[in-house]
């Protein structure tokens, strides 16, 4: 595909609460195996995009953890590869990432030095699969400047966390708003933007020179009736998982069968770093019940309507239920958990109860080991 | 000039008869064991957390599934710049071409291979084991001891010696007799087929063999070593180390890795078996699933009930059905309402609904009772079994079986039906 991805997988999210204070956003656990940057990774490597650069900054090097090599996602090719870029600094700059445009202003001679004519902007804390020869070619029919992939949300899911967006009939952006304070639109933006490399460059150095720093604020947004900008409607499965509600929801959605097919089973595969675990192990007196578990655990209580990541031990007695328990927790015998998100590499005592009232209760529990992400 | 200190040569071309349907369509290295894994990835494994990153791996009966598994080797990080895994299939020579006609003659065609590399060791294993070993120390005791030859052996009951290669060595280790299979052994330290050699000795002794017809390393190298006086050591070896050569015994093995404290840990963070992870999900539980004493490879769906069973990746096991005692290898699926009992199902079966396995008194297999035996069933990669259908004990199934193959829905004890091959 003659085309170049950038992920933008810099920001923390304080609606990510006490999760995302060990690690970035986009390395969090999703679905037993998967962290959600696997997601814009695999789908830009089965599109046969050969290079990707990914912009890192909060808690970047959790991140740089599971990319340690780019052979899982098939980039390291002697065309193209995988780049992370952090911030440095140059002659020219001592600065932080101010922002998402900022980010990639930073390393515009990345993108001059490219070849291919197009770039694919895409976030890294979504959870879908998305053949981008689609979006390219649905940019290239319209005439576009910039094609924003967007989705209807479900009527009770709120819209006011996301960008939202009205087009008209021929699926033209009419308005485009960042996180409003009442949604107008059901209609949001999914993160992921098509644009000639060209026009990225003019767009970014404008902004630069105008000391505008978000992509989303100060380009989208601020070009909305400049540009013409195009909506992508996909209606396969995608979700956001940058808050607690929504991070805890993307995971219990592969309890169901049609998502298990989508994501498992389904061509293209999404990959990820292989971890190389043992099956996992049931001893007796248990009993597991709609729930996954993934390689490496070992279990011996209960397990219901809830995801084990890997590597985590579930003693004798334990009843877990409705609750999300991230890689290697050690879980003493007797415990009850349920509507939790147990962070990695706890050690819950024996007898421990955790009880989630309404929202998912999130759970640390040091273990006085060293802090992986 | 490219030098490595110590690559490995593992023979991974034996058919391994005595796993009967299982190796008939793989050589025995690439069966799987233990759920996920193949039998070869154990001493790949071994070979790379021993810093042992050249390995030429010598295929010859059915290779196919072993390549693919295989591949270039990113799994054991084997994919290297310089050394790295090679495939080693016999091939077409100007003159005299032939097949390997054993171990060491496998060896001594692949001359060039191990040259190349300039080795002052050469790590002979065999493809075909169950074991973790550190291959380092053995070469830090070959070295020590200033041997030519250092042959791994593990101490078994003395009433079983008689079924070993026998070493009998002096206080410190050194062999001074060796006897295969010997009626009144001598000492109880078995040789695991596991040697390490200085690469010029190697050298000698297989250009000196090389026309000695099926040469093999303990018919013909290391009595040839001993009689030229090379100095040869025994290292002993103490843990776990199985060889899965029947049917029973590869039956067995694998129930041992459901034990509470498997006498075999897979759970060692810094000694890993490595394998080709094609499948990575998670195991999927339903509603009315139930699980005891097993274990489970990735990507499983299991909505019946398993006991005491080693599941692969991928299968599915339906509503209703029991598994008990069993193994069921990778991507099988088996339909509603079975009951599996004492079964080892190959890759990639499909099993019909209300298939009972395993059903009724034992009778000897009409075909191979030295083979299919102990009661257990054992069922053919890719076979399909139709719905409805009662499979007594001793009974083997390879292929496309259908309901005529199963007169009143029964095919009972001792029973073979192999219609391999039949479209």
């Amino acid at each position: 595909m003659r085309a170049v991805g950038l992920i933008l997988a810099g920001g923390s999210s304080n609606r990510m609460k006490e999760l995302s204070r060990k690690r970035a956003v986009c390395a969090m656990p999703v679905a037993g195996l998967y962290r959600s940057i696997d997601f814009a990774l695999s789908a830009m490597t089965n599109s046969n995009i050969p290079t990707v650069a990914i912009f890192m900054q909060y808690n970047a090097r959790s991140l740089q953890e599971h990319l340690s090599s780019s052979k899982w996602w098939n980039f390291g090719r002697k065309q193209g590869g995988m780049y992370l870029f952090t911030p440095m600094i140059t002659s020219s700059s001592g600065m932080w990432y101010r922002g998402t445009a900022d980010a990639i202003a930073q390393n515009l001679d990345f993108l001059r030095k490219c070849h291919e004519p197009y770039v694919i902007i895409a976030s890294g804390d979504c959870v879908y699969k998305m053949d981008f020869h689609d979006v390219l070619n649905y940019h290239i029919e319209k005439q576009a400047d910039i094609t924003v992939v967007c989705k209807d949300l479900a009527t009770e899911d709120p819209a006011e966390r996301f960008g939202t967006i009205r087009m008209d009939a021929g699926g033209r952006i009419e308005e485009f708003e960042e996180k409003p304070v009442v949604a107008e639109s059901h209609t949001v933006s999914c993160g992921i933007y098509v644009l000639r490399r060209r026009l990225l460059i003019e767009l970014i150095e404008t902004a630069q020179e105008e000391e505008r720093h978000d992509f989303t604020r100060d380009i989208l947004v601020r070009y909305r009736h400049v540009k013409k900008i195009y909506g992508f409607k996909t209606k396969e499965y995608w979700s956001n998982i940058a808050s607690v509600e929504d991070y805890y929801k993307t995971n219990m959605d592969f309890l169901k069968p049609e998502v298990q097919q989508y994501f498992f089973r389904d061509y293209p595969p999404i990959y990820t770093k292989v971890t190389d675990q043992p099956p996992a192990k049931y001893n007796t007196g248990v009993l597991v019940q709609n729930s996954l578990v993934s390689s490496g655990c070992i279990i011996n209580g209960t397990v219901e309507d809830s995801l084990i990541f890997k590597e985590s031990y579930i003693g004798n007695g334990c009843y877990i239920k409705n609750s999300i328990i991230l890689n290697d927790v050690h879980i003493g015998d007797g415990c009850t958990i349920e509507n939790c998100i147990v962070e990695s590499h706890g050690m819950i005592k024996a007898g421990s109860v955790y009880k989630g009232e309404g929202a998912p209760r999130i759970v640390i529990e040091e273990s006085g080991r060293i802090d992986a992400a | 000039m490219i030098k490595k200190e110590i690559i490995a040569m593992l023979l991974a071309g034996g058919q391994g008869s005595r796993l009967g349907v299982l190796t008939s369509k793989m050589a025995k290295p690439a069966v799987s064991f233990g759920g996920k894994y193949r039998i070869i990835d154990f001493p790949l494994s071994s070979c790379i957390n021993s810093g042992i990153d050249t390995v030429g791996v010598l295929t010859q009966y059915r290779p196919l599934k072993l390549n693919t598994h295989i591949g270039i080797g990113i799994p054991w990080d084997l994919d290297r710049n310089i050394g790295g895994v090679s495939i080693l299939p016999p091939y077409e020579k100007m003159e005299h071409s032939e097949w390997y006609t054993g171990t060491a003659n496998a060896i001594y065609q692949n001359m060039e291979y191990m040259e190349s590399y300039h080795p002052s060791y050469v790590l002979i294993l065999s493809g075909d084991h169950i074991y973790k070993m550190d291959y380092e120390s053995m070469l830090r005791f070959h070295k020590q001891n200033k041997a030519g030859i250092t042959i791994a052996v593990m101490p078994v009951p003395m009433e079983e010696a008689k079924r070993f290669g026998i070493m009998i060595t002096d206080e410190n280790k050194k062999i001074i007799d060796f006897e295969e299979k010997p009626e009144h052994p001598r000492s109880n330290l078995a040789s695991m087929g596991i040697y390490i050699f200085d690469f010029k000795i190697l050298k000698e002794a297989l250009l000196a063999g090389k026309d000695v017809p099926g040469l093999d390393f303990g018919k013909h190298v290391i009595p040839y070593c001993k009689k030229n006086d090379i100095s040869l050591y025994a290292y002993e070896f103490e843990g776990y180390w199985k060889d899965v050569g029947t049917l029973t015994s590869y039956w067995e093995a694998n129930m041992e890795l459901i034990d509470i404290v498997p006498e075999f840990n897979l759970y060692e963070e810094y000694w890993k078996i490595y394998t080709n992870n094609d499948i990575q999900p998670p195991q999927y539980f339903g509603k009315e699933s139930d699980i005891e004493r097993s274990i489970v490879g990735e990507g499983c769906e299991i909505y019946g009930k398993v006991y005491n069973s080693v599941i692969g990746r991928g299968v599915r096991i339906d509503k209703g059905t029991v598994v008990d005692h069993s193994i069921i290898m990778n991507g099988t699926v088996i339909g509603e309402n079975c009951k599996i009992a004492k079964a080892i199902v190959d890759e990639n079966a499909t099993i019909g609904d209300n298939v009972v396995l395993g059903e009724g008194e034992e009778a000897e297999n009409e075909t191979r009772p030295d083979i299919y035996t102990d009661g257990l069933v054992t069922v053919g990669e890719n076979s399909v079994i139709p719905r409805d259908v009662t499979i007594g004990k001793n009974v083997m199934i390879n292929g496309r079986t259908e309901s005529s193959d199963y007169p009143d829905g029964v095919l009972s004890s001792g029973r073979t039906l192999d219609k391999e091959g039949v479209e």
